[in-house]
């Protein structure tokens, strides 16, 4: 970060510099510690043997070693789980593609300076932006459109984000002129040019993009409980709901072969992994994000 | 002079067909699944019962402003105004100094290791979803078995149920949501921090500045136009105060003070039915918005020329 500053710092120390750099550490070591605690928590409840004695307190110090994965085994051997894990997932896969697929386009469309009619295209994709008329209009729409107990109507109504769009336009505007000038000098059509030069160019924002869209169609409840309301169809949301509200934990108590598994150690488990695609996909996709951020902040 | 003008209209659209081709589909999108739901959005004044009588025609009759009337007159209009209110700037106060705080504390960390586990792990709850905090809250809260209430129980005090009481519950939302996103809305600070002059420091420095004076007279004041206009887009959507949120973590005992009015118009609208009703309300919401975004929108381009669109 400031390595110029750090090295000027480490030239003279005055007592208020002192209790400066111990404010800024101390403040930094408690707001670890208000962010960990609560994942360390769920995550040490998780590994818990149902015949553990300890506090909950003390169940967050104990040893790795004495972690029991009879949770895991309780959901991984849980067909109702894996169901929904898959659909979770193809909810996700379908719906980021979709969504890059529409996106990407008016994105570049928008981009492109000299188009005619540019701003009434804008104003045509901005005013359903700024005019929110609620949840019951879309609801009819897709009940209407019979896209109910289908995994499509999940991203269907959200498969453009007009924000994320503008984002992404933003960041189009920036590459130079120049280069689509070049291309199309040397032969490209506007379609070659957006599939060899621009999108090259622009794997950070479609990365942070499709990082958006992702967390949003995995994490969404609320849309796979209006829409689909067969067992087989629920995604990870709605199973974790469930679960957390202890209704049907009978058959994962039951179902579990190791017969170990407390209530708790389930719920959190449950919590557990339906965290773990992002967790796994954060650290690859976050140095793209700052970048990708940024580019909407710059220039909007 | 006409016909040159078409004329050179049309070449410009064929030069640039592939364009409009690739612009096609995504309009097509747009008009079905965002300019429909606003044509339907006329059973606002319509006597709207059943997806089968369909939108217009004579089964579903126009009723004029009743379903307004009958919103901003209900006894629970005001509750819902103050709550969606009082949760926006309940979010607003606690979570910009917060994000505020956390960025200065990383931009000036000197402890590489703290600094970096600090920044990567802030932003990480902001990809969990509401149902994952939800598991989160209630590992740390319930009645039962949290940890919260465990050390109560260890100071030898009441265990108290945090997300059924309702005058802990506003607190509850306001803070959770200010853990959840604290990071993620320091992203922006951070790096209107990086762009600093790192000469004004040395500068101060050569002056006699200590640490404090520096925060207070460099880095503050740098990021004071970034919070400015954080807080003018922030009132642009003064009205969302958080349906993933609330929606997971309320139940009917909270009701009274958990309720805004997107929950409130799901329950009406497609829990008990009452779609004409429901549809007025968030159309009443949606007008609210509409206007204050233009508003902040037209205030942050006159502080920044930064701005929405």
């Amino acid at each position: 970060m400031a390595k110029k500053k750090k090295e000027s710092v480490a030239v003279r120390l005055t007592a208020a510099d002192k209790g400066f750099n111990i404010t800024v550490n101390t403040l930094m070591t408690f707001l670890l510690v208000i962010i960990v605690i609560p994942l360390w928590c769920t995550i040490t409840m998780s590994f818990r043997p149902n015949d553990y004695l300890g506090s909950y307190i003390q169940g967050m110090f104990m040893a790795p070693w004495h972690w029991s994965f009879s949770a895991y085994h309780a959901l991984l051997g849980n067909n109702g789980f894996l169901i929904a894990f898959s659909n979770s997932l193809k909810i996700l896969v379908f719906g980021v593609a979709t969504a890059l697929f529409l996106t990407i386009p008016l994105a570049y469309g928008l981009s492109v300076k000299d188009l005619r009619g540019r701003s009434i295209i804008s104003i045509f994709i901005i005013i359903p932006y700024v005019f929110n008329v609620g949840v019951v209009p879309t609801y009819i729409l897709v009940a209407k459109l019979g896209l109910r107990n289908h995994l499509f109507s999940v991203f269907a109504p959200v498969a453009i984000s007009t924000y994320n769009c503008l984002i992404m336009r933003a960041f189009f505007e920036g590459i130079p002129n120049d280069l689509r000038e070049s291309a199309s000098i040397d032969g490209c059509n506007d379609i070659q040019t957006m599939f060899k030069i621009i999108l090259p160019l622009s794997k950070a924002i479609i990365m942070t993009i499709g990082l958006y869209y992702g967390v949003q169609f995995w994490n969404d409840y609320f849309r796979p409980m209006l829409y689909l309301d067969k067992d087989y169809l629920r995604p990870l949301p709605i199973l974790l709901r469930n679960i957390l509200l202890a209704a049907g934990m009978n058959e994962f108590v039951e179902a579990n072969a190791f017969g170990n598994a407390s209530i708790e150690s389930i719920k959190a488990a449950s919590v557990f992994m339906s965290a773990i695609p992002m967790v796994i996909a954060y650290p690859f996709i976050q140095k793209y994000f700052t970048k990708g951020t940024l580019a909407g902040s710059v220039k909007g | 002079m006409k016909k040159t003008n078409f004329s050179r209209l049309g070449k410009d659209i064929w030069r640039q067909k592939f364009i409009y081709l690739m612009l096609i589909i995504p309009l097509v999108y747009y008009f079905i699944f965002k300019y429909i739901p606003i044509w339907n959005a006329q059973i606002a004044f319509r006597n709207f019962r059943s997806v089968r009588y369909g939108i217009t025609g004579p089964k579903t009759p126009w009723i004029g402003m009743a379903n307004f009337k009958e919103f901003i007159s209900s006894f629970y209009f005001w509750s819902l105004m103050r709550n969606t209110l009082g949760y926006s700037f309940g979010k607003l106060c606690v979570s910009l100094p917060v994000s505020i705080l956390l960025s200065i504390c990383i931009y000036e960390c000197r402890i590489t290791p703290l600094r970096k586990t600090v920044q990567t792990l802030s932003y990480l709850p902001h990809f969990l979803s509401w149902v994952i905090m939800y598991g989160i809250l209630l590992a740390l809260l319930s009645p039962s078995d949290g940890i919260v209430n465990e050390l109560i129980r260890m100071f030898g005090g009441k265990p108290v149920d945090f997300l059924t009481n309702s005058a802990v519950f506003p607190f509850l939302v306001i803070f959770s949501d200010a853990w959840k996103e604290m990071g993620w809305s320091a992203i922006i600070f951070i790096a209107a921090l990086m762009g600093i002059d790192v000469s004004l420091f040395e500068a101060a420095m050569v002056e006699g500045a200590n640490s404090w004076q520096r925060v207070k007279y460099i880095t503050f004041p740098s990021i004071l136009p970034t919070i400015v206009i954080v807080l003018l887009l922030k009132i642009g959507t003064i009205m969302e105060a958080g349906f993933n949120q609330i929606f997971m973590l309320y139940s009917p005992a909270v009701y009274n003070v958990a309720d805004i009015v997107d929950t409130w118009v799901y329950r009406q609208g497609l829990l008990d039915g009452r779609f004409g009703l429901a549809t007025a309300a968030g159309l009443f919401k949606g007008l609210i918005g509409m206007c204050l975004l233009f508003v902040s929108n037209f205030f942050s381009k006159k502080v920044s020329s930064s701005s929405l669109f």
